[in-house]
């Protein structure tokens, strides 16, 4: 079944009259996503590719029974839409938006820890589960359903492992992108017990960047699964105290160095790809296909 | 954003943190006259983006106005740390009694902003942190609450402060924390915080960074960056909105998404090239975009070759492919162009790029082994 989503949830687009969230919403539609409303402040009443929208989130879930949201809101207005969809009692919460103020998010995720909503992002390609729902804007040709969950703090390079291990035979449980930023609403471990507790999926695929502890943390709690981990890191020849593209892909006062991390996870007996070409073959070796 | 020790000062003592009397000079001429009107024995700052600062010979002091100059004109101009000197800070030099340190950081793991206060400031935190944590009294704040006067009472006493520094290091402790959350940053340091042999205490150091994120809402803060940036290819980049880090080698390296950007850099470094810069182009790829990235890229004089790496996603390969024909047909290019395309409608994005001079790749590897066999191993 995968995790985080399964065929009961049903979707309300926050910010979906916008630019990115029309365009991403019919995408969504296309893939099957159940796709039950839109909020736009000051644009209630009207509807947009036949899904009505509502001026606040909890009219639309009245209205519709929404139990999950994506958020395609502008930077200064996300962190508000956050709290709107958690307050509504929406699980997950997927934030596309990039460029978040940081200290917006160490309140929100603050307030989260006191809610039962699960946020994914900010500054992040959603999740796909293949055949089943798809919350963002990962492109939904490239992944079939399958036995490997993909976890990843990028975009276009889980969208470029994915196909690679389409291409392979290898599908997918559940594909989700934590996003780039420095505080992340979910974390790679949060993700790994989900995995680890989902009958579906057989091993994981974890890809990592420089920056922050999230590996080194993850490489924790792998020691003690018993699912096989492929992981993969990238940004291994960044210099120090640069960001690179991601806010949170910086490596700062000895913290987020690649060796660190690769280190981390081969301790922990997880398979570390040095090249992204290299990650299908790892993965069928640890799944006995070799 | 990083911003200078002197920009750090001001920022700071708008928040009723004392800092001493200074001048930024960028000339000689200017230090001996910001030496003069600041009056006896002045300590001459470089003001660039590197640790280590004093080791590196980039912290003297001068006793007279004359001195004062003779310093600065050694300073200014030369490289620091492989950073060239711009501008020095005047500053009237201290009585030391004792140095002390107080941060504000955030800190990613714990998804909280930490205060950390020690009694051994005016040395690396970091080297500190490392050897003898235990000096380092550290909390985190919670973001409802704000920093409270307890937290700060417990910091003070387990970083083993005496009683008679209490109030003015709190007072300096509680200015610094508005200055940190009012500014959007993500680190505002003072170390050393130093109490003088006239028993009053003063910013010695600075350091403040800024979140990128809330520059929106920082216009002021926003306005120093083009002076805090110290690469002009950087700051070129800056004004054209393109994500840009320049890394100093021969092959300039453009993709969408950091995280490919990242690996592309990655496999060039593999096969024994020299990645010049990070470029992303973010989402889709229209030739004004392509155009855009491409033109900076090639105004760094070192790029002899580019590698041009993207993923098409729910922008299809083929109209990627004519956006970098677009933009290539409008920028001079005398460099070999490797391009990468992959994902949907690959094939014909393939198609419309056979017949040019932009060399084809299957994957990121065949790419980079490409773009190194054409510019050279380094």
């Amino acid at each position: 079944m995968g995790i985080l989503v399964d065929e009961n949830t049903k979707v309300v687009v926050q910010g979906m009259t916008g630019r990115e969230g029309e365009f991403h919403s019919r995408q969504m539609l296309a893939f099957g996503t159940k796709l039950v409303a839109g909020v736009t402040p000051g644009k209630g009443g009207s509807t947009l590719l036949d899904v009505p929208i509502f001026d606040t989130v909890r009219e639309a879930v009245r209205a519709t029974g929404a139990n999950a949201s994506v958020i395609f809101v502008p930077p200064r207005f996300a962190a508000d839409a956050i709290l709107e969809a958690a307050d509504a009692g929406l699980d997950p919460v997927v934030c596309i938006t990039d460029g978040i103020p940081v200290s917006d998010m160490v309140k929100v995720v603050d307030y989260l820890s006191r809610t039962k909503t699960r946020l994914i992002g900010p500054n992040c390609p959603g999740l796909l589960a293949p055949g089943v729902c798809k919350m963002g804007i990962m492109p939904g040709n490239i992944a079939v359903p399958g036995p490997v969950g993909v976890i990843s703090r990028s975009g276009t390079l889980t969208y470029e492992i994915v196909a690679d291990l389409t291409r392979a035979g290898l599908g997918q449980t559940t594909c989700i992108g934590v996003g780039g930023d420095q505080i992340p609403g979910t974390t790679f471990v949060e993700l790994l017990k989900l995995f680890e507790a989902d009958p579906e999926t057989k091993a994981v695929v974890l890809i990592g960047e420089i920056g922050g502890s999230d590996e080194e943390l993850a490489s924790e709690y792998i020691r003690t699964m018993s699912k096989p981990v492929v992981a993969f890191i990238s940004g291994r020849n960044a210099p120090p105290g640069k960001r690179m593209g991601h806010a949170g892909a910086i490596i700062s006062g000895g913290t987020g160095a690649p060796q660190a991390k690769v280190d981390a996870l081969l301790a922990a007996g997880a398979r570390v790809a040095e090249t992204t070409s290299e990650i299908p073959g790892l993965v069928k070796e640890v799944l006995g296909m070799g | 954003m990083k911003i200078h020790e002197y920009q750090a000062k001001q920022l700071m003592a708008k928040y009723g943190i004392p800092v001493p009397p200074g001048e930024v000079a960028s000339t000689a001429d200017e230090a001996a006259e910001a030496a003069r009107r600041i009056g006896g024995r002045v300590v001459i700052k470089a003001q660039v983006h590197v640790g280590g600062r004093g080791k590196a010979g980039g912290i003297r002091l001068a006793e007279t106005p004359e001195e004062a100059r003779t310093v600065a004109s050694e300073i200014l101009g030369r490289p620091l740390k492989g950073l060239r000197v711009d501008r020095v800070l005047v500053e009237s030099a201290l009585d030391i009694d004792k140095e002390l340190y107080l941060g504000i950081v955030l800190d990613r793991a714990a998804r909280r902003h930490a205060v950390m206060v020690s009694a051994v400031g005016g040395v690396d935190i970091e080297e500190v942190a490392r050897e003898t944590p235990e000096k380092i009294a550290k909390t985190w704040i919670d973001p409802t609450l704000g920093l409270t006067n307890y937290q700060v009472r417990n910091l003070l006493i387990d970083a083993g402060f005496e009683r008679a520094l209490w109030a003015d290091v709190s007072k300096v402790l509680f200015a610094l924390y508005e200055c940190y959350t009012s500014s959007d940053a993500v680190l505002a340091e003072i170390n050393p915080l130093v109490v003088t042999k006239q028993g009053s205490v003063v910013a010695a150091d600075a350091k403040v960074n800024i979140d990128d994120n809330a520059l929106f809402r920082q216009p002021e803060l926003a306005a120093l960056r083009e002076a805090a940036e110290e690469n002009p290819l950087e700051i070129e980049a800056f004004k054209r909105g393109l994500q840009y880090v320049h890394l100093g080698g021969n092959i300039g390296i453009i993709g969408n998404g950091a995280g490919l950007v990242m690996a592309t850099i990655d496999e060039v470094k593999r096969e024994g090239g020299s990645p010049a810069n990070f470029l992303d182009i973010g989402g889709g790829a229209k030739a004004d975009l392509v155009a855009n990235a491409l033109e900076l890229v090639l105004m760094d004089p070192q790029v002899k070759g580019v590698l041009f790496n993207v993923f098409g996603g729910i922008t299809r390969c083929d109209e990627v492919a004519n956006g970098i024909l677009e933009a290539v047909r409008r920028v001079k290019v005398d460099v070999p162009i490797v391009v990468r395309l992959t994902g949907t409608n690959e094939a014909e994005g393939r198609a419309i790029l056979a017949n040019t001079p932009l060399i084809p790749a299957e994957t990121m590897q065949e790419a980079a082994r490409k773009i190194v066999e054409l510019v050279g191993r380094s």
